[in-house]
């Protein structure tokens, strides 16, 4: 049997080709859209797993420090490293926010970590570039995507920062990139008044006579050092030892620590069902509604391709071709669109995924079952070409 | 199904098909998660480390001192203002005195009568004395008169008895003349003492030094021990720094430190760490030293500026070292990924001391030469296909 489809494609390939081209682009966007949901959904992961902990300890009755504001004493940790099953705790404090560099701004998620070396809780799992930070005061490890470049000096609130390391893939659940900086820096940036806060609260202190009272110096000045000194962390990371049940040791801090502690499992629950579920969910729809127009457009493509050759289609059933040959030039067509448009789509995604301000991620498994998706469908869109194409009277070619 | 032979018609398609499919497998095994992950390597060698420690602190003056009244009143005048040097014993400012002047030149007065009372006691005893010695004589004359029977028992007595009361007589005013003594004694003492209080009211400066506030005008009313003016040891300033305790534990006296001012980061000043607190934060978890300058600068740096110390520890001797970025935590270990035969190995390391420079001492598990991953493109695991490559792509250098 020669393969009609072959010949036909060879016969119009240039139609063939530019057809597989536009329907690969969608089937592009189509991709990337699904990459765009997978990567809300890795930012989240990536969060948890960034944190290197196994649980989050935090204010009591409150979602924790990603979902929820959540301020707890920084010496609270050493309680908790006390208790069997913990075989870390580390201070950390989180705080979306502007970050300057020269004259740009960059909105990043601030960590304050404990400078306590790699693999820490808190710390940045991997560098890419750099090192980590070693001095306790004004170092930063940025993610690349701040596009702050090594030994730049960049500015949280009143302090200058310098850029030793940079990580990729430290993004918040928003997808912010991070800037990790020492903890006690960042306890300053997040809790301490700006300047003008702090001369306002002092002139309203001296004017308070119960504060500022005569014939007791040193009553002032102690009232005024206490106004300006906050010890507040967002959360404790804790990483169990190894073996331990971390369900048990948070069942140990609740009960005798009387905070709230949140399970990877729980935080990965908040994470996705409370804070990106609406976003996600957006996304979901828009993929839906791109893959029924894909599929519609696919179909309308085939169809309209059968009709224009329909006078050949004519001509070989009045030679006498049969109709299953006739069906398979179609189907192979078909597929052949659909092969050549996902090969397109995928290649586009890829390079264009970058670009994306948007984290795309882009799973092999999606893309198989993109392929099988595309298969299928180009196959059911064959079929009304197919029964179109069927039913031409052969004495069109003649007539016509 | 059999495909058309190859014609010249079809050269064009093939032309798009091969690079469109050499394209697509290129890209799904670049990108993604079949990929290789990109990986920089970093080889140990032994170097000297040299570790600091690093610290923020505030610019404090050594001696500081608060003068004031020593008890409640009014300021009379401050003849300094902020920023002026002044010398020991300058006087500063003065206090109201009141009523003390008028109190002084009562004691004055008091103690020129208590003088002239003790010339009148003196005189009175003077007095008693003389008549004293005339009665003793009369009884010596009249008792030889007895003798000679030409006076009368009687009269002898009567001359005894003159004598007693002449010598309880002068015994009395002599008392009186101790009495006066004791009270010009008195008098001159309130007199120095008011005089003193008076001279306390003088605000002198202790040393030579410098005004940083003057912190109450004529006219205003302190209590004991509210400062008019502070002064501060010009001489005598350092850095009051606060260090991570994480490590801290070779600080020590003597060491060199570099210290940099807020208001001019660039400029660094030489100094040495005068003396480790005895007493660490225990809220902040920070050891606390002094760090004094060598030399002063000069202008004066000011009180309060935020400063910026590292303090250089005593080198290490040449030890086997890796970035702090090759270090990874795995399992609850910390270890590298050492390239063997192009695979990633986690070999567990224990580390040493680290310096400002991210260099960390490795004291066991890698030898010189060994090629240890130093950054990768995405984390990695025992199974991960890793590529070498000289620096990672997309990552400003």
């Amino acid at each position: 049997m020669i393969s009609l489809a072959g010949r036909d494609i060879l016969h119009a390939w240039g139609k063939f080709v530019f057809t597989g081209l536009g329907l690969g682009l969608l089937i592009g966007v189509t991709l990337s859209m699904a990459g765009i949901y997978r990567g809300m959904v890795d930012d989240a992961e990536i969060l948890l797993d960034n944190s290197g902990a196994d649980l989050w300890v935090v204010q009591r009755d409150t979602l924790g420090p990603y979902a929820e504001s959540s301020s707890l004493q920084d010496d609270l940790y050493r309680g908790i490293l006390t208790l069997p099953g913990v075989a870390r705790a580390a201070n950390v404090t989180y705080l979306t926010m502007q970050v300057g560099q020269g004259d740009r701004e960059r909105r990043a998620m601030v960590v304050g970590v404990v400078p306590g070396g790699p693999g820490e809780p808190g710390q940045p799992r991997f560098l890419v570039a750099g090192r980590h930070i070693t001095q306790g005061h004004y170092e930063a490890v940025a993610d690349l995507a701040t596009g702050f470049r090594l030994g730049e000096q960049i500015r949280i609130r009143r302090n200058l920062y310098s850029v030793v390391g940079l990580t990729r893939r430290a993004v918040s659940s928003g997808g912010d990139p991070m800037v990790f900086i020492p903890l006690k820096d960042a306890q300053e940036a997040q809790f301490l008044k700006d300047n003008d806060a702090i001369v306002h609260q002092r002139q309203r202190t001296l004017a308070n006579p119960a504060l500022n009272r005569p014939g007791q110096p040193g009553v002032l000045e102690a009232v005024l050092a206490s106004q300006t000194v906050n010890s507040s962390v967002n959360a404790i990371l804790v990483r169990v030892a190894p073996g331990a049940d971390p369900d048990a040791v948070a069942g140990e801090i609740r009960r005798w620590k009387r905070l709230t502690v949140h399970t990877r499992a729980e935080m990965n629950e908040i994470l996705q069902a409370k804070l990106i579920a609406t976003s996600a969910r957006q996304i979901f729809m828009f993929l839906v509604i791109l893959s029924v127009v894909s599929a519609a457009i696919v179909a309308f493509i085939i169809y309209t391709l059968t009709l224009g050759k329909i006078r050949e289609i004519a001509v070989l059933k009045l030679i006498g071709t049969r109709n299953r040959t006739i069906a398979a030039m179609i189907l192979w067509q078909a597929l052949g669109l659909g092969a050549i448009g996902f090969m397109v789509g995928k290649i586009a995604a890829s390079l264009w995924a970058p670009i994306f301000p948007k984290y795309v991620l882009l799973l092999p498994g999606d893309a198989a079952r993109g392929f099988g998706i595309v298969m299928i469908i180009c196959v059911l869109a064959s079929l009304i070409a197919i029964r179109a194409a069927l039913r031409v009277d052969p004495a069109e070619a003649i007539g016509g | 199904m059999r495909l058309p032979p190859l014609t010249r018609r079809a050269l064009p398609l093939l032309g798009f098909l091969v690079p469109l499919g050499a394209t697509f497998l290129w890209l799904a095994l670049t990108t993604g998660p079949l990929a290789p992950v990109l990986v920089t390597l970093t080889t140990v060698t032994a170097d000297t480390i040299t570790p600091t420690l690093f610290g923020i602190g505030t610019l404090e003056a050594r001696y500081t001192y608060r003068i004031g009244p020593t008890f409640a009143g009014r300021v009379s005048r401050v003849e300094v203002q902020v920023g002026e040097r002044v010398k020991a014993g300058q006087l500063l400012g003065e206090m109201d005195p009141v009523d003390l002047d008028d109190r002084v030149a009562a004691q004055e007065a008091a103690q020129r009568r208590a003088e002239a009372g003790i010339e009148a006691a003196r005189a009175q005893t003077d007095d008693a004395r003389a008549r004293r010695e005339f009665a003793t004589a009369q009884v010596k004359r009249y008792e030889q008169l007895l003798l000679a029977k030409t006076a009368s028992e009687d009269s002898v007595e009567a001359k005894r008895q003159e004598s007693l009361v002449a010598k309880a007589g002068l015994q009395a005013a002599q008392a009186n003349l101790a009495s006066a003594e004791q009270e010009l004694n008195r008098v001159r003492a309130e007199h120095e003492a008011l005089v003193t209080q008076r001279a306390n009211l003088r605000l002198l400066a202790p040393v030579d030094a410098l005004v940083v506030s003057r912190d109450a005008e004529p006219g205003s009313t302190l209590v004991a021990g509210q400062a008019v003016v502070e002064v501060i040891d010009a001489e005598q300033l350092w850095v009051n720094a606060r260090f991570d305790q994480l490590g801290a534990g070779g600080l020590a006296a003597g060491l060199p430190a570099r210290v940099s001012l807020r208001s001019q980061p660039l400029l660094i000043h030489a100094g040495e760490v005068g003396r480790v607190e005895p007493r660490a934060d225990a809220v902040t978890e920070e050891l606390l030293a002094k760090i004094v300058f060598a030399p002063l600068p000069d202008p004066l740096p000011r009180l309060g500026e935020l400063a910026e110390v590292t303090v250089l520890l005593a080198p290490l001797p040449p030890t086997p070292w890796v970035p702090n970025a090759a270090l990874h935590r795995r399992d609850g270990q910390l270890g590298v990924w050492r390239l063997e035969d192009n695979a990633p190995r986690f070999v567990p390391v224990e580390r040493g001391v680290a310096d400002r420079d991210g260099r960390v001492q490795i004291r066991s598990g890698l030898s010189v030469g060994d090629a240890v991953v130093a950054h990768s493109r995405s984390p990695l695991g025992p199974h991960s296909r890793v590529q070498v490559v000289a620096s990672l792509p997309g990552v400003p250098q």
